[in-house]
């Protein structure tokens, strides 16, 4: 499969366009592999191709969209019948439409590795199995595996519009994962590793392996600790998944429909001077790197709070029309099956100047945080509450000490943000759409019921 | 029902699958349609309908799976993706051989109004109803968001067993989620219903009805102070949500998690795990309820499967994999999203069953604690136990009464120790909202449901001493 191929089933639906009627097509094929290796041979091995189109109409202010998992001519057909058809009961809205293009170049960014494409299935296989040993031997502690897997995907996408919009692309990116089961004979804990990149010479089997033994075995012995207010570091993992949160906060959407704590803030004050967050899909070192976004347009990188100020929110175009801005090529979409809306691709943190090691020592006391669980159900973005299960290392005097579990930490964005202590130079990537960096936050309230 | 791939077809692709000597091989084909839509800040944004259809093969050599799937149902693209599936499960070394299949239906559950033939139009007009209602319920509703969506699923398996079976799932879900706004910031409400039937969903339940309890939700917690810290007794509310028991013991009863020792109740099978008063039951069959069906993903028959029987822990989930290993029954949850899948075992509806406490003697004879209207999301570790779900409507316990409402966060627990602390069940067992359960990677819908029960020994996570 070529991306020129998908341009042109893009181009072809985009052309029978009629009078009156804007269309959006998008076209996205891949081709996956995963490898799952289980007791040194292999548990499942996955092998496949997916396809498929969506196709947005906006007639007389109405948006229509229907999607098919297939290139299928026929089908394709009736996805654009069946847009067509949904226009009709949506409702009018002036500001609706597609992208119009902007004249933004976009980067040049090589995301396609052909080495992928050459490394042979038994490779694969080998990685795989090879991981599987590696965590295993890491640690005479580590006595199982959940899942240790081998995966890579080629992704081709496209999009065209009747407003002029054409633009491609193709990716390649692979990862091993490492979810092990460590054991002191009385309680079992658990930890992960990864590794991405795009093509298999960047995978690390042995720092992967070691990452996730390290993971599960500090956590032995570990226990509730007792309620009180303190310090966090989060790990580079979990602020990761901090900042996709935060950076959901400045979608334009949510801010356009009421929904974001930070409509009518921009220039003030909502963050330590220590936080400068970024959204920068340009840049090709981070898992969610595109040159166009969803809507076809140049993305480019959006500073959302620097030093602490509210400066920016992502766009798409249709946000940007109705709140006078310009679009900043923020469009996202989840697949062919979704609509296009604002939101984060590629989050990051300014880095600080500290190691890990050294922001224990700043904080002296308080707790590493090294997986959160339950965002989905103990975080609003809208009302800014934060509560979610948590477990890491305690610090005391600045060392790690005694392993925490069966603990939450709660506050709220907003003072999270404006509580912010020091931000690490320990930049780790992850296969999501933000990067993470060690990050100490000061107030925050531990529930538990330790002694 | 029609068939999606012709029995004949299907032979011949899973004699080609079996190739030289594979142990097993199936073939699972399904055909989605779904229509959406979604209601935000006063505009239909837009009606959405989708189309996927696709067979996945699957071939087991030993303890090895290969998997392939395609979107291409001919002869030639079936043919094709065996090839790729059989290949992945290298290692096969024998006899070819023919297989024939024998059709074993079940009765799919029964739709009244296809929501395929419902006018687009009469679904629009729901979603404007719940908006208008929302924000006239009160003056502090700022924003309202609300959402429509029907699916059809047309399944069909056929494995080396002999096996050929079918089933046509139509789900129809709706949702109405609120912003109110006061001088203590935003607080939002959410009120969802989904079902295993069709448009009469709307017959059962009344949208402007869903739209003042969810404005209301909103609007009452722009009163809530912030929730406590440390451990509390916890009474949960019925009907709000059985999302506890699916995170404390619902995956650690798993038969993939426990076979790879990634189950605190691995080897536990005849011990008292809970309380006595604690009866859990998983059940595929309960008709109409989110997580129904009548044959699983692999084409086993749903069931009820009571997994812990007054606090004894009688049986494991099983799909068909983990079955065969052990030389016994799937019990019908082996499920899987979608085509492009692997099933694994996974819940279907999971509850408690009611006990004979009346719900107000148990708020009256609890002193202190917190009452859990409404529960949120969960997630769990399964090999250590720990688990989260998170409250979305609560109220203190003072006195034995409910008294002032709290804002949102997460609980946490340890499943068996969690288990073992409850120490009343009431009797008025009601089904939760509609969830969807991930699990490596994978979407399933499910449902749960409790009574009120009351619980020590679990952790809120508030910002209050």
């Amino acid at each position: 499969m070529k991306a020129e191929t998908l341009q042109a089933i893009c181009d072809r639906v985009v052309a029978s366009g009629g009078p009156g009627e804007e269309i959006e097509a998008v076209a996205m094929w891949s081709r996956d592999t995963e490898v799952r290796a289980y007791e040194a041979a292999v548990e499942s091995f996955t092998s496949a191709e997916s396809a498929g189109v969506g196709v947005r109409v906006v007639r007389d202010g109405r948006v229509g969209f229907a999607w098919a998992g297939t290139f299928e001519e026929s089908a394709v057909r009736e996805a654009l019948a069946d847009a067509r058809d949904n226009a009709r009961f949506s409702s009018p809205d002036p500001l609706a439409g597609v992208a119009a293009p902007d004249h933004v170049e976009p980067v040049a960014l090589t995301l396609h590795d052909p080495r992928l494409e050459e490394f042979a299935t038994s490779d694969k296989v080998r990685l795989a199995i090879e991981l599987e040993a590696a965590v295993r031997g890491a640690d005479r502690r580590i006595v199982g595996v959940e899942s240790v897997d081998y995966s890579d995907q080629l992704a081709l996408s496209a999009v065209a519009s009747t407003a002029g919009i054409r633009a491609s692309s193709t990716e390649t990116t692979c990862a091993l994962s490492a979810y092990v089961l460590a054991s002191d004979g009385t309680e079992t804990t658990t930890g992960f590793g990864f590794s991405v990149g795009r093509h298999p010479g960047e995978l690390d089997v042995r720092t992967t392996a070691a990452d996730a033994a390290k993971r599960a075995v500090r956590m032995l012995g570990a226990r509730p600790a007792r309620s009180e207010r303190l310090t966090v570091v989060l790990d580079p993992w979990v602020t990761a998944q901090f900042l996709g949160l935060v950076a959901s906060v400045f979608s334009a959407d949510a801010v356009l429909k009421g929904r974001s704590l930070f409509a009518g803030r921009i220039g003030e004050s909502v963050a330590s001077p220590l936080v400068t967050l970024i959204d920068d899909p340009t840049d090709p070192q981070m898992w969610g790197a595109t040159a166009t976004d969803g809507e076809g347009l140049a993305t480019r990188p959006v500073t959302m709070i620097d030093a602490g100020v509210a400066s920016g929110f992502l766009y798409d175009s249709y946000t940007a029309r109705a709140l006078g801005a310009a679009s900043t090529g923020s469009a996202v979409r989840y697949g062919f099956t979704s609509t296009p809306a604002p939101g984060p691709q590629a989050v990051r943190l300014q880095p600080g100047a500290a190691s890990a090691e050294e922001i224990w020592a700043q904080v002296g006391d308080g707790v590493v945080i090294q997986e959160v669980s339950g965002l989905h159900s103990g975080v609003n973005p809208v009302s800014g509450d934060f509560s979610t299960g948590a477990e890491g290392i305690r610090l005391r005097g600045g060392e790690p000490a005694e392993a925490v579990r069966e603990v939450t930490i709660a506050s709220t964005l907003q003072r999270m943000l404006a509580d912010v202590v020091a931000v690490g130079a320990d930049v780790e990537r992850f296969p999501m759409d933000a990067s993470g960096v060690s990050l100490a936050i000061a107030d925050v309230s531990l529930s538990g019921g330790g002694e | 029902m029609t068939d999606l791939i012709d029995p004949d077809t299907l032979q011949r692709v899973l004699s080609a699958a079996l190739g030289t000597g594979a142990d097993w091989a199936e073939v699972f084909a399904e055909d989605r349609r779904s229509t959406g839509a979604v209601l935000d800040d006063g505009k239909v944004e837009e009606m959405t309908s989708g189309r996927d259809r696709g067979a996945g093969i699957r071939v087991v050599v030993g303890d090895s799976t290969g998997f392939a799937h395609t979107a291409d149902l001919s002869e030639r693209g079936l043919l094709e993706t065996a090839r790729i599936a059989a290949d992945a499960a290298r290692g096969a070394n024998g006899e070819g051989r023919v297989v024939a299949l024998d059709r074993r239906e079940v009765p799919s559950q029964r739709i009244s109004i296809v929501p395929d033939e419902v006018d687009k139009a009469r679904k629009v007009e729901l979603l404007l109803a719940a908006d208008r209602v929302a924000r006239g319920h009160d003056g502090a509703i700022s924003q309202v968001m609300a959402r429509y969506s029907d699916g059809r699923r047309r399944i069909q398996i056929a494995n080396s067993d002999g096996l050929l079976t079918s089933d046509d799932q139509v789900r129809t879900t709706f949702s109405v989620s609120c912003v109110a706004t006061g001088d203590t910031g935003m607080q939002t409400g959410r009120e969802s219903v989904g079902h295993t039937i069709g448009f009469e969903l709307f017959d059962r339940y009344d949208v402007e009805e869903l739209a003042r309890a969810a404005a209301g939700r909103a609007v009452t917690k722009l009163r809530a102070r912030p929730a406590p810290s440390g451990q509390m007794t916890v009474v949960i509310g019925s009907g709000g949500g059985g999302v506890m028991f699916h995170e404390a013991c619902g995956h650690g009863l798993e038969a993939d998690l426990v076979d790879k020792g990634a189950s605190v109740f691995a080897g536990r099978i005849g011990e008292q795990v809970a309380s006595p008063l604690v009866t859990l039951v998983d059940d595929g069959t309960m008709g109409g309820e989110w997580g129904c069906f009548a044959v699983d993903d692999e084409g086993h028959a749903a069931q009820r499967n009571v997994l812990i029987e007054n606090g004894i822990l009688v049986d494991y989930m099983w799909d068909g994999l983990r079955a065969r290993k052990e030389g016994r029954r799937s019990s019908g949850n082996g499920r899987r999203q979608s085509y492009q899948h692997l099933p694994m075992v996974r819940m279907t509806n999971t509850y408690l069953l009611g006990g004979t406490s009346r719900p107000d003697d148990i708020v009256a004879d609890t002193d202190s604690g917190v009452y859990i209207a409404h529960l949120g999301g969960g997630q769990v570790n399964t090999a250590t136990g720990d688990f989260v779900f998170g409250m979305t409507e609560a109220y203190l316990i003072e006195g034995g009464r409910i008294t002032e409402p709290l804002r949102e966060g997460n609980l946490i627990g340890n499943g068996p120790a969690v288990l073992r602390n409850i120490d009343a069940v009431g009797d008025d067992f009601a089904m939760g909202p509609p969830g969807t359960c991930g699990k490596d990677g994978q979407g399933v819908p499910v449902g749960d449901g409790v009574p009120t029960l009351r619980v020590h020994g679990l952790t809120i996570g508030g910002t209050a001493a």
